[in-house]
């Protein structure tokens, strides 16, 4: 016994993990794949009906779909593209010699591990326009005070400006291990011919960060295509719908209309965005020469 | 301007850079616990943002009316559960990932991390509730095992790869089996790694919103769903609602803190060194 143990102790080892994923994830996910071809709302008795690809083509010509699309897209380009800048930026300020660097990178940590839905109702604090200190910021410098979560056009930049102030500093600490393993001599040679520092940023750093900054994009971009507690916690999706992304429409359908069908067709559409945008960026990287 | 003058410059300008940077980061959390001490009434009034007669009020109320207690013990529970669980399964799988470099094996539970939760929701939601589980502690952990598990096996393939392999090859030719030997000599030696694998694990648990949200009741309610009774239709009783925010957060930022070396490496799951 212990002989068979021992000569197949890979798959003694692993297959434990890989029947609780297999259970947990990959059957639930097909599960989802064959509710999205049936209509079927959980509160009547009526079993599920196959209507093929009828939850399909209802998603395609429902106009909240289309936006709940637009608004993923919109809020993963510009957040994650402002975190990349500022936290190039941050990184390359870090790598410096400051005084209690230690310190200052372990406090940068805090947004990012705080519970998010704490977050979230945090800044709704900081919004609000009455008593909220953004406003009351704004209105001290002669600006007047905004509808920050309660504007149509407002609320997604505003969500926007909390997954900066959360994610930001995750970028910096990749980007900023990253600046601290490149190799010195490139550097060197630079000086002596007397490049300048935007040069030597273009032509030195950012090259052979390359391969940090895809991954720490990559990881930032699957996160906030599934940004779902902030934008619970602050507007759940409103007001109106002007801030249900993807994510949001596919739980306000599954479990406040309980159209399990439609819902899961939108989870599955879902499921398949992120897994190609994932795998794109992946191959991508291997192109660039890192491998996973 | 001299060269040294220069160089004195760019210093300058460089911490002032990373410290305004790190005050605005900062600042949300200096925000939510002024507000903590605050009465209703100081909140409301913006012409003194600073004045606060330090009251322990809010905290004495989330405690008494709005039984927070029962809430942390939920939390806390499903957190050590999913936890343990995640160590039972995670480690012998990063060791085997590690150890006989199962690549395959690899990018299957990194999987687990690309895949939205709520494309697995409503399937769950219906077999839970099939099962007659829906608000018991076993379904919440078995949830929240699919974000802990992961997190320790990402932390620990590096970890594992990383130790040496003279130790386990002696107590081999000693007549201990591989488990054994994996139980008795590699898992005392892991120590530090496992802790900082625990105290990631245990913090992404309880951070977990969406999976408690479908899954849990009024029995198993844990901290991040509790957090909205403080907000009800008519008005919001701020000073609660930042005190309880600051018991949520403080003993994860307590945790970080601890942890804080291996953190990066959690999030950024195993696919940043290759």
């Amino acid at each position: 016994m212990s002989n068979w143990i021992d000569r197949h102790i890979k798959w003694v080892f692993t297959m434990p993990a890989v029947i609780f994923v297999g259970l947990m994830m990959v059957m639930p996910v097909g599960y989802t794949l064959w509710l999205s071809f049936n209509e079927w709302s959980m509160s009547n008795i009526d079993p599920p009906l196959w209507v093929a690809l009828e939850n399909y083509k209802t998603l395609f010509h429902d106009e909240l779909f289309m936006k709940s699309l637009g608004l993923m897209f919109y809020f993963t380009i510009a957040a994650v593209a402002t975190e990349t800048v500022l936290g190039v930026g941050l990184a390359i300020l870090m790598n410096q010699h400051i005084v209690g660097k230690g310190l200052v990178k372990t406090l940068f940590l805090l947004p990012m591990v705080a519970t998010p839905v704490a977050v979230g109702l945090i800044w709704v604090l900081i919004y609000e326009p009455n008593i909220g200190i953004a406003n009351v910021f704004l209105q001290k410098l002669g600006f007047p005070g905004q509808e920050w979560l309660t504007s149509q056009t407002l609320v997604m930049p505003s969500l926007i400006i909390i997954d900066v102030w959360e994610w930001t500093p995750m970028i910096a600490l990749i980007v900023l291990a990253g600046l601290v393993s490149l190799p010195k001599d490139p550097y060197e040679a630079a000086m002596i011919d007397g490049a300048t520092t935007w040069q030597i940023f273009r032509k030195i750093t950012l090259p052979l960060l390359k391969p940090t900054l895809y991954s720490a994009i990559l990881l930032r971009m699957i996160d906030a295509l599934k940004t779902f507690d902030i934008i619970y916690a602050t507007t759940q999706g409103g007001p109106g719908t002007s801030s249900q992304t993807i994510n949001i429409y596919g739980y306000v359908l599954g479990f406040q209309y309980f159209k399990i069908g439609q819902a899961s067709a939108l989870l599955m559409i879902f499921f398949l965005i992120v897994l190609t945008i994932s795998v794109f960026t992946i191959l991508l990287r291997k192109r660039a020469g890192v491998h996973l | 301007m001299s060269v040294k003058k220069r160089k004195k410059g760019k210093i300058a300008f460089t911490h002032v850079g990373v410290y305004l940077a790190l005050i605005l980061f900062l600042l949300p959390f200096l925000w939510m616990v002024l507000a903590s001490f605050k009465t209703q009434v100081q909140i409301l009034n913006t012409s003194k943002l600073f004045e606060i007669t330090a009251n322990f009020d809010n905290y004495k109320s989330i405690f008494s009316e709005y039984s927070f207690l029962t809430f942390i013990m939920n939390s806390f529970i499903v957190g050590v559960g999913a936890t343990i669980f995640g160590l039972i399964l995670g480690l012998p799988a990063a060791y085997s990932i590690a150890k006989y470099k199962q690549q395959g094996l690899g990018l299957l539970i990194l999987v687990a991390r690309i895949v939205p939760g709520i494309s697995f929701l409503i399937p769950w939601f219906i077999i839970f509730s099939k099962l007659q589980m829906i608000d018991t502690y076993t379904a919440l952990i078995l949830s929240h095992m699919l974000v802990t598990m992961p997190f320790i096996i990402w932390v620990m393939i590096p970890f594992f790869e990383g130790l040496p392999h003279e130790l386990e090859e002696s107590a081999r030719v000693d007549g201990c089996s591989i488990p054994g030997a994996f139980i008795k000599i590699l898992l005392p030696i892991s120590g530090p790694g496992i802790v900082t694998a625990s105290i990631l694990a245990f913090i992404f648990s309880w951070n977990n919103f969406m999976f408690s949200l479908i899954l849990a009741g009024d029995k198993t309610k844990t901290l991040p769903i509790a957090i909205f009774n403080f907000i009800s239709y008519s008005d919001i009783n701020w000073g609660g609602l930042m005190a309880a925010s600051v018991t949520i957060t403080a003993p994860v930022l307590i945790l970080a803190l601890v942890a804080q070396r291996y953190i990066i490496a959690g999030l950024t799951g195993g696919s940043v060194k290759g």
